[in-house]
């Protein structure tokens, strides 16, 4: 699915991030934690070619992310959902249409049960007319969620989604990212949250990868 | 060309949704109607300077007609001898298409209002007349006078239509400036929407790169800007030039004796002409704020 080919990453200092060869294969489940300001963010922008690797490449399908054209770019983002973890929402939008967005950016019609299902999914149907700036942060990270899902995208990218969230709403999430994960998506959780990781591994065959010291490993059972 | 002719569809069709996604961008859009109103105002009275400057100077130098008089003034044995040598001048002077001294027939006819049928012309000291006519390039005249002067002393040019000469050229120089500053009108419009759709794009920043995260395409993003500015534009030129061309209708009618300033507006099917800046004004928009877009999008992964 993505993969990675010695890539190095540099915000123009030093490198962030060194030599990291990796696989995503298609329906696996990894978390990445590190410690915070290792670069957990900046990986999983290279996923999605928000950023591009200053060394080495990252790969979708064999297909380059740097060589794709700017439309193709736009294709791509559309199989991949993203849980970002400043949630990025349209202010002036109500939550409702902010998780419409990615199929009404697409040209794609927008079914309003489908829609409600999915806010009940993540149990914000009562919020759907609420603008993004009322609701509370981990509001937002479901909301963010229902969104990153609503394309029904192959993988699924989230960065710390449990970062506001409570330990009861933290394994509700979780268990909506497992379901996702036995349909057949590739999931992959930034998070430092090691009861999370903990947790998730009882319900799926997770892996969890570690950034430390520039380079990513796959991290020992001791988790 | 078939991406622009896309866009222009979608721009006609609309896209409730596309619109929506970028909020509200009040201020700017109103200064872009405002703008593209008192531009496409001016606009209106550019083009009636320029045509009215037009026709001026079409009438004046028809009126011209090219012509001029050399007089000869020389005792009665004189006279014959100096008309032939001024003809043979005028035969060697460029820009003189043909010259023919008028009989005393001709002169008697031309006399006789004020002196009446009877006049004795052979025992008066009246002058010869030569009817020169000039080529559309003109002859030198301060030349011709003074070889006349050297040559043959009793000839006098008399060139009193030349005064207009300058005039004619001045109203083909209004004329000009009249295009030019459509021109500089439209390119100034061009330039405050650029501004006016940067400043919404920078404002817009964050708008857009959520949309480009979701997976928008630039085309898409780019839409709701141009289809905003352009229809503002549009609207805007439209109230400008109405009211430019109510402005020109309500001039005092004009008279053909009221010269430069009552001619001063359109006439006739030249009042068409003024109706094509708004679509015009949307045209320069559409490329003004299309351009802003795409080049704020390319910085954009
Ligand atoms: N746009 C940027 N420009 C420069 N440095 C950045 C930028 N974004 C992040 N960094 C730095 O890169 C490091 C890693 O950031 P990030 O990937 O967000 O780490 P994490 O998500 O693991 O906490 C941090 O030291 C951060 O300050
Ligand atoms: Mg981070």
């Amino acid at each position: 699915m993505i993969e990675f080919q010695n890539v190095a990453y540099s915000y123009g200092g030093g490198e962030l991030l060194s030599e990291i060869t990796l696989r995503l294969s298609p329906g696996s489940f990894h978390f990445l934690t590190g410690p915070s300001g290792a670069g957990k963010s900046t990986f999983l922008k290279l996923c999605y070619g928000e950023l591009h690797p200053t060394a080495g490449r990252v790969t979708l399908e064999d297909r380059d992310l740097r060589a794709m054209s700017r439309d193709d770019v736009a294709q791509m983002r559309r199989r991949i959902g993203v849980v970002h973890q400043d949630c990025q929402f349209l202010d002036h939008l109500p939550l409702v249409e902010n998780v419409a967005l990615p199929l009404t950016a697409a040209g794609q019609p927008v079914s309003p049960e489908d829609l409600f299902d999915l806010l009940s999914w993540v149990g914000l149907k009562s919020l759907a007319d609420h603008l993004p700036p009322s609701l509370s942060g981990g509001e937002r990270q479901r909301a963010a969620l229902a969104r990153a899902v609503v394309m029904s995208p192959d993988v699924i990218l989230a960065d710390e989604p449990t970062g506001n969230l409570d330990w009861e709403m933290s394994l509700r999430l979780l268990t909506l990212l497992v379901e996702l994960n036995k349909m057949g998506k590739t999931i992959l959780i930034a998070t430092h949250d090691l009861n999370l990781i903990r947790s998730a591994k009882s319900q799926v065959p997770a892996r969890v990868l570690r950034i430390s010291n520039r380079r990513l490993q796959l991290a020992g059972s001791d988790l | 060309m078939t991406p622009l002719i896309a866009a222009l569809r979608d721009l006609l069709a609309g896209d409730h949704n596309a619109d929506r996604v970028v909020p509200p961008t009040g201020f700017t859009a109103r200064l872009t109607s405002f703008t593209a109103g008192a531009m496409a105002f001016l606009a209106v009275f550019a083009l009636a300077l320029s045509l009215a400057s037009g026709r001026l100077a079409n009438r004046w130098s028809s009126a011209l007609a090219q012509r001029a008089t050399i007089r000869i003034s020389a005792p009665a044995d004189q006279m014959a001898a100096q008309t032939a040598h001024v003809l043979d001048i005028l035969k060697t002077t460029p820009g003189v298409a043909s010259a023919t001294a008028l009989t005393d027939a001709e002169q008697r006819k031309l006399l006789e209002p004020w002196f009446g049928p009877n006049l004795p012309l052979d025992t008066l000291p009246v002058p010869r007349l030569i009817d020169i006519h000039e080529t559309a390039t003109g002859f030198d005249a301060d030349g011709l006078k003074n070889r006349l002067a050297a040559e043959a002393p009793g000839a006098v040019l008399d060139d009193h239509t030349r005064w207009r000469r300058p005039l004619v050229a001045a109203a083909d120089r209004l004329r000009f400036l009249g295009l030019i500053s459509i021109l500089l009108i439209g390119g100034a419009t061009g330039a405050m929407i650029t501004l006016a759709a940067n400043a919404a794009l920078a404002a817009n920043a964050q708008v857009i790169r959520v949309l480009r995260l979701i997976g928008a395409r630039d085309a898409y993003i780019a839409r709701a800007f141009v289809r905003r500015f352009t229809l503002r534009a549009l609207a805007g030129a439209a109230v400008g030039t109405v009211l430019g061309m109510l402005a020109m209708l309500l001039l005092p009618a004009a008279d053909d004796a009221g010269g430069f300033l009552t001619g001063l507006g359109f006439q006739g099917v030249s009042w068409i002409i003024p109706l094509f800046i708004p679509p015009l004004a949307g045209v320069v928009s559409f490329a003004a704020t299309r351009a802003a877009a795409f080049h704020t999008l390319r910085r954009l992964t």
